[in-house]
């Protein structure tokens, strides 16, 4: 084997071969592959940071509005009622920002990425389970940035910061079990833009006919009915139960059923969805 | 440790052995009832118009697809029943695999390092080597929605590269790169034979598929239209050129007179008053065209006619390709 300067500089040196060694390493495991791509997740929180504020700017709007230009005609003071709208706000920003995970399930596809990720020897559902490793970190930014908006205008939850600490847990468990039903959209839709706009046809409504805003006993009785069974009522009540310093189990318990029917339903779904050849 | 064992497939065991697959899409057979055999530890060439199956074919094998119809066995393994075994042996590049357009080149490579099973340090350092090799260290850091074409495709071509495999499916990995980066790609690809490996090669590029292949496969509407060394595509197809130079231009006439019932075909007078050129019918029940040439060269010494030099050319592959995928349903053709 003679190997000439030309063929050293395409073929590079010993230092840094351009061929790869052999033996090839050892595939990654499910939770080495899964961590690989989390950090992907995290990097591109870092180089797209504007898929965050796109639908977080919605609940910022929508809390600095409704505090400050209906809070002292629905409850006597701004302040008031910022201690009610708050938690309200947080759900709706970690959901809204939950849909991502379908969004960016899709983008791999459309891109022809999943592809590639197919052609590897890692665990299957690595691409997914990493994406919602670092849809946490997402959902924390938001949980964070409304949680610090309304501190600074006077939200003061009795609850404290364990309160605080609590109510964001149960929020991350539900919004990482609806994350299920998102990549299960993302699998379905064509194109990003569609798994976004069919994501919000089902958010809006489930986050405005609730008690986000406004407690539902001035609203008709049809009304009344749907969001009484809405799970993001149940979801907002046990966030200001949590925040306020007084956990209510019932409510609690609920959202914690709905997480679980929601990834025993989505979870297998989004699986066989995406281990089917397409 | 199967890495060390697996390092050379026998040379026996094909690397790629297809039958009879067959893709639908809709109403469109992509493949229909492909048979494939690719030798291994060589560079094999596929070689195709677009729309002729040639990605289909890669998706189908690097287990991406699953065929509606046929068996294959890559490396030795079932495509559908071994799916994950084949796919720790094989690497994946061109159309059919991408990278993140959202990353940084350091990054995809990094985060493909580690997919690969490499540790975080040596992925990052597998990714500087890979970089520079390929001319990438300035744009490292920058997402590669700001790559060119080019650029882009060097990235895909170093991504494949990360971790050793024993089948390439390099999918046409040169489409835009400009002749340094392709004569570049052209040594990779043969120092990867060269290592033992098997490359799965498709182009558009008939140059290319000459250069680099050992053995091609034409592809056509699905199925495989001819296969061989590139020899023997130019020897099955076409028709080779006997051009002769005669020592004495008043001997010409003659050698025209006695040629052309030999060939079967008019022989030729050139501009140079010396020269003469003859078609050499190339049938498959006619003889190799060089026993025709020598039967020619023969028939003009017992006339007396003295030679000065004679060649016989091959046809280019370029001729080869059109007669074979010419067909009245598919006139697209690239050049």
């Amino acid at each position: 084997m003679t190997t000439g300067a030309a063929e050293i500089a395409t073929l590079g040196t010993p230092d840094l071969p351009v061929l790869p060694a052999r033996p090839r390493p050892q595939p990654p495991g499910a939770m080495a592959a899964s961590a690989a791509f989390g950090w992907r997740a995290l990097v591109k929180i870092k180089h797209v940071p504007e898929q965050l504020f796109d639908v977080i700017a919605i609940p910022v709007v929508f809390t600095l509005m409704f505090t400050y230009l209906f809070g002292g005609a629905l409850a006597g003071s701004t302040h008031r009622y910022l201690q009610f709208i708050l938690p309200g706000t947080l759900v709706m920003a970690v959901l809204l920002v939950s849909m991502y995970a379908g969004v960016g399930l899709n983008t791999d596809i459309a891109r022809g990425l999943a592809d590639r990720f197919r052609s590897l020897p890692i665990w299957r559902l690595a691409p997914i389970t990493g994406a919602l490793l670092g849809d946490i970190a997402r959902y924390l930014l938001a949980a964070g940035l409304v949680a610090g908006l309304g501190l600074a205008i006077g939200f003061r939850p009795a609850g404290g910061a364990p309160g605080m600490l609590a109510g964001i847990g149960l929020l991350l468990v539900f919004a990482l079990s609806l994350s299920w039903a998102w990549t299960t959209l993302g699998l379905v839709m064509r194109t990003p833009q569609a798994v976004m706009s069919t994501g919000t046809v089902v958010l809006f409504p489930l986050t405005l006919a609730s008690n986000v805003f406004v407690r539902p006993q001035t609203m008709p009785g049809w009304l009344q009915a749907f969001v009484k069974i809405n799970p993001v009522s149940h979801l907002v009540d046990a966030e200001r139960g949590l925040l306020a310093g007084h956990p209510p189990p019932g409510q609690i318990a609920l959202v914690l059923l709905a997480s679980g029917a929601l990834i025993a339903v989505f979870a297998p779904l989004t699986a066989w969805l995406y281990g089917r050849h397409q | 440790m199967d890495g060390a064992t697996r390092l050379r497939p026998g040379s026996t065991a094909p690397a790629v052995e297809a039958v009879g697959l067959v893709k639908r899409f809709g109403a469109t057979r992509a493949l229909d009832g492909l048979d494939l055999i690719v030798p291994a530890g060589l560079v094999y060439g596929l070689l195709g118009p677009n729309g002729a199956g040639k990605t289909t074919t890669v998706r189908i094998l690097a287990t991406l697809l699953a065929p509606d119809a046929g068996t294959a066995r890559v490396l030795g393994h079932d495509l559908v029943s071994e799916a994950a075994a084949v796919r720790r042996r094989i690497a994946l590049a061109g159309q059919s695999a991408t990278v993140d357009d959202d990353l940084t080149g350091r990054e995809n490579l990094v985060f493909l390092g580690r997919l690969a099973g490499l540790g975080r340090r040596a992925a990052g350092a597998r990714a500087v080597g890979l970089l520079t090799a390929f001319g990438l260290e300035q744009a490292a850091g920058k997402q590669v929605k700001t790559y060119s074409g080019g650029m882009r495709r060097r990235l895909d071509l170093a991504a494949s590269l990360i971790a050793a495999a024993d089948l390439y499916f390099l999918d046409e990995p040169t489409t835009g790169l400009d002749s340094a980066s392709r004569a570049q790609a052209h040594q990779i690809i043969r120092a990867l034979a060269a290592s033992g490996a098997t490359v799965l090669l498709t182009t558009q590029y008939l140059e290319e598929a000459d250069q680099l292949a050992s053995r091609i496969a034409v592809i056509d509407q699905g199925v495989i239209a001819a296969e061989g060394t590139p020899g023997e595509l130019k020897a099955a197809t076409g028709t080779g050129t006997l051009r002769i130079r005669l020592a004495d231009p008043a001997h010409r006439p003659r050698a025209l007179e006695l040629l052309t019932p030999l060939l079967g075909h008019p022989a030729a007078a050139a501009a140079d008053p010396v020269m003469l050129t003859a078609a050499i019918p190339a049938a498959r029940s006619a003889p190799a065209p060089s026993e025709q040439a020598a039967a020619a060269l023969a028939l003009l010494a017992r006339a007396g006619i003295s030679v000065g030099e004679f060649a016989l050319g091959q046809p280019s592959l370029d001729e080869v390709f059109i007669a074979l995928t010419s067909s009245d349903s598919n006139t697209e053709r690239h050049s």
